[in-house]
């Protein structure tokens, strides 16, 4: 809700400043007195979380490139080289190995914040739909990140995805001549700078790896901006009527996301000094081979459930198109899901459905991580593992595309309070609602 | 702000104070690890020193090492050119200081002053003036002669004629055995 | 809650479907339950079982295996060997260093012999074979890995390479083809491992006594590379404790000003 400014400059030197560039005037609207609902609760925490996990990535980042060798033969020794030669390196190395780990973690309990609550419903459409272009920057990044150390798992993640590309070969098989490469291997080849994954590949893929989380950056003040026109939804899902509804950011929530940011950063600290390899694949400290495949390639752990996805599908080009697919559906979610109540705290079956996905998602991970061949065996049945993965990824594109219209009509929602401040005073304990 | 109850100012403001200094405490620990990164790592600074054996130098002939990335002449000299330098008078030289980073800074820029044995003259090698690298055995002085933009050098290693204001440098070494030298 | 009873319906079904088929008799066996001083929160390198554990590399393993990311100083830093200042040097000076090329240019001697020179601490551990192609000619085709971070990369880290190194000398069963230039190691993928048993009892003579049995020497040699595969593990766990501790105090005093802030609100 953008309302008068109400800063004062200090001093004259301020006022003299604020004519001129009124920086301290959009922070002091935008970060301290910006009206913001007085019952937000842990959930909305992780906003302010991921701006300082994308700061810690960036200056991390930044450092680690000073050591880094962008090239086949020096960037495996390059990060052991960080890891037991620079001062401090190895602290850097695991801060942002894991910071793209928790990086993600906050973004997905984020995003399924805005399901939950109705975030991405009217008027905050563009919002969300600038949140799904950070993710997928996001993990454009990560992907490209993963690449760098060069092992073995950096080398064939990179080789199976860009090699995605070629599925488009079944569009067009030969571009001029009979003995052409086809659209797909163009462009995959084209991706490369080669005719596989190598030197090239692995330079450019280091200077897009800069480049992206400034990109995110700006995407995000863009989040930010879109934020602030119609200001925060809340738990309730209700509009804000009046002052009597918000407080100001500074110092309630400054305080609040503060704190649990803090918590975010224990346990982020606890990853990085105790298991700092918890998340990580052992096959990646073993350097490239381009002439031996690891028995098992797996990504990171955050786009397990995509690969579990992806493997489902047996045919190439239509496993690619579910794959963007499952991430382009999440652009429609303003418009899918038809309910006239925002938050599932009152749509008692759309809520069911919700945690039913989130399982879905916890699942299709889980099978993400296992063997292209595994077989489940449920007494004397033998299921293999492409079946619960195909119903995962059929559950994953119903939610949205049948469930959330669908349920958005029929249901009847529990009746709404009257207002986010009728709901939080009408409390006679003197706690911060949760 | 918010309005609430002026209740207890002192033990409110305590608790925000406190905070606050702790939080600016860890931002400062926390900075440390991206300002030291940037120092010599422990690989650099393993080669923080060199050992150089000298046996195989010939009087009259000179080697040059690396150490830190600078050359390192190592020069053993002739009688003919250890009698030269001490000749030398201080009051005669560009740049009375003796420049050797064994000695205190004062120390004036006599022939013992810029050696450890008279036999071996051990001098970085890289011209005062702008960088350049001298010579070996060339000028009028029997030393060494930039050929950037003139500067001569005498058999001590020190300026006697041209731009650079600065006698070579002697780098910290030490001699471990007579056919041994540790720099740095 | 009501996603308590569906999560519990799908631990109950997955959990049986999940067991693996073990009676397949080419898979390795789980590593064995190995206690090890570094292991768990406040775990810490045994420094005399680094310094066995370096000499069994040196006198055993670095004939096939090069350990080429250590370097000479490092074995004498915190958190590692600990070798006094002099010891590194003298180690250093024993290892022959491919030189550089002389005054006339050569790399190798006349009877074709890579020219060497005495290490000095900044050096890294010299290979044994001059590349991959050399070391395969030595080992009937197969390539002995580098060891410097075989601990991190191998699944099962410590436990497995203990594993590895103890598990030779069983009998395999009747229906199992032993292939040519392999010997048997149940704890190794496909059981074929392509190294010979590398620990014999007495191998080394351990300088403070220790007997040198293949458990204990396989023990050191896994506590050296494990140290060799993490050797700030000591500075990363003290650490630990420090941030933690840190930011446990940080929170609570957060904790006290969000009450405070909030206090008057609801």
């Amino acid at each position: 809700m953008s309302g008068n400014s109400t800063y004062v400059p200090k001093n004259g030197l301020s006022r003299w400043f604020d004519q001129r560039l009124p920086i301290m005037r959009l922070a002091h609207d935008t970060m301290s007195t910006f009206p913001t609902p007085r019952n937000l609760n842990v959930w909305y925490t992780f906003g302010g979380i991921l701006t300082f996990c994308l700061a810690v990535q960036i200056v991390t980042g930044i450092v680690l490139a000073m050591h880094y060798t962008p090239t086949a033969a020096g960037a495996f020794d390059s990060v052991e080289n960080i890891r037991r030669d620079v001062n401090y390196g190895w602290l850097l190395n695991f801060v942002h190995a894991n910071g793209a780990s928790m990086f993600f973690l906050a973004v997905y309990i984020h995003m399924f914040r805005g399901l939950y609550y109705g975030s991405s419903k009217a008027p905050r459409e563009v919002l969300w739909i600038l949140g799904v272009i950070i993710y997928v920057v996001m993990v454009a990044t990560a992907f490209l990140g993963y690449v760098l150390p060069w092992g073995q798992m950096s080398f064939w993640a990179a080789t199976v995805i860009t090699n995605l590309f070629t599925s488009l070969d079944q569009i067009i098989p030969h571009l001029g001549g009979s003995h052409a490469p086809g659209l797909g291997t163009t462009i995959t080849q084209w991706l490369w700078g080669d005719f596989a994954v190598g030197d090239p590949t692995l330079n450019r893929f280091f200077s897009l790896h800069y480049l992206l989380p400034f990109v995110i950056a700006g995407l995000v003040g863009l989040h930010i901006w879109a934020l602030h026109v119609p200001g925060n939804n809340n738990p309730l899902g209700i509009d804000v009527r009046g002052p009597q509804d918000t407080v100001p950011f500074h110092p309630y929530y400054t305080v609040k996301d503060g704190f649990y940011l803090c918590l975010f950063v224990i346990l982020f600290a606890v990853l990085v000094f105790f298991a700092p390899e918890f998340t990580g694949n052992p096959d990646n400290f073993t350097p490239a081979n381009p002439l031996v495949t690891p028995p098992h390639i797996v990504p990171e752990w955050y786009l397990l459930p995509f690969y579990a996805m992806l493997r489902s599908i047996p045919q190439k080009l239509i496993g690619v198109l579910v794959l963007f697919g499952a991430i382009v559906t999440l652009v429609f979610v303003p418009w899918l899901d038809t309910s006239r109540v925002r938050s599932m705290r009152f749509r008692p079956m759309m809520k069911q459905f919700f945690w039913l996905f989130v399982i879905d998602c916890l699942i299709l991970g889980y099978l993400g991580s296992q063997e292209p061949q595994k077989v489940f065996h449920l007494g004397g049945v033998d299921i293999s593992a492409l079946w619960p993965a195909r119903l995962g990824t059929l559950y994953y594109f119903a939610f949205f595309w049948a469930i959330m219209p669908i349920v958005g009509l029929i249901e009847t929602p529990k009746p709404l309070p009257d207002s986010i401040a009728t709901s939080v005073l009408g409390q006679s304990q003197p706690q911060a609602a949760e | 702000m918010a309005t609430t109850n002026a209740a207890e100012p002192t033990r409110r403001d305590f608790i925000y104070i406190a905070t606050g200094t702790v939080a600016a405490i860890g931002v400062g620990l926390a900075a440390w690890p991206f300002i030291d990164q940037m120092n010599p790592s422990s690989a650099v600074l393993a080669l923080s020193s060199a050992e150089v054996d000298i046996s195989s130098v010939q009087e009259g002939q000179q080697i040059v090492a690396m150490w830190r990335r600078k050359p390192i002449f190592i020069r053993r000299r002739t009688k003919k050119e250890i009698a030269e330098a001490e000749a030398v008078s201080v009051s005669d030289l560009p740049d009375p200081l003796a420049r050797n980073l064994n000695l205190a800074e004062d120390a004036p820029a006599t022939d013992k002053n810029r050696i450890e044995k008279p036999e071996w003259l051990i001098v970085i090698g890289i011209c005062t003036h702008l960088g350049c690298i001298p010579l070996n055995n060339q000028g009028e002085f029997g030393g060494y002669l930039c050929p950037c933009h003139g500067s001569q050098y005498d058999t001590a290693g020190r300026i006697r004629k041209g731009p650079a204001p600065e006698n070579l440098a002697v780098p910290p070494y030490a001699f471990l055995s007579p056919t041994k030298i540790k720099i740095g | 809650m009501r996603i308590a009873l569906p999560l519990i319906l799908i631990a109950a079904l997955a959990g049986p479907a999940l067991a693996d088929d073990a009676a397949n008799t080419t898979d390795a066996l789980p590593p064995k339950d190995v206690q090890f001083t570094f292991q768990g929160p406040f775990g810490l390198y045994d420094r005399a079982g680094l310094q066995r554990g370096y000499q069994v590399y040196k006198e055993v393993c670095s004939a096939c295996h090069s350990l080429n990311r250590v370097a000479f100083h490092t074995l004498g830093d915190d958190g590692g060997p600990g070798f006094s200042a002099a010891q590194v040097k003298a180690l250093a000076a024993q290892a022959k260093i491919p030189a550089d090329p002389n005054d006339r240019g050569e790399l190798y001697n006349s009877s074709g012999e890579r020219l060497t020179r005495p290490g000095i601490p900044a050096d890294h551990l010299p290979a044994p074979f001059a590349n991959e192609q050399a070391a395969r000619a030595s080992n009937n085709g197969a390539l002995p890995p580098d060891l410097s971070v075989i601990v991190k990369a191998r699944e099962g880290g410590a436990a497995y390479v203990y594993s590895i190194l103890t598990g030779f000398g069983q009998k395999p069963p009747s229906s199992f083809k032993v292939l040519a230039n392999k010997y048997y190691n149940p704890y190794f993928q496909g059981r074929n491992i392509s190294m010979p048993p590398p620990l014999t009892e007495g191998a080394v003579t351990y300088s403070d006594g220790t007997t040198a049995s293949v458990d204990q020497e396989a023990r050191d040699v896994v506590t050296f590379l494990t140290w060799a595969s993490d050797t700030k593990m000591e500075e990363r766990k003290r650490m630990g404790f420090e941030v933690i501790a840190f930011l446990i105090v940080l929170a609570g005093l957060l904790y006290l000003s969000y009450r405070r802030v909030w206090r008057d609100m609801h």
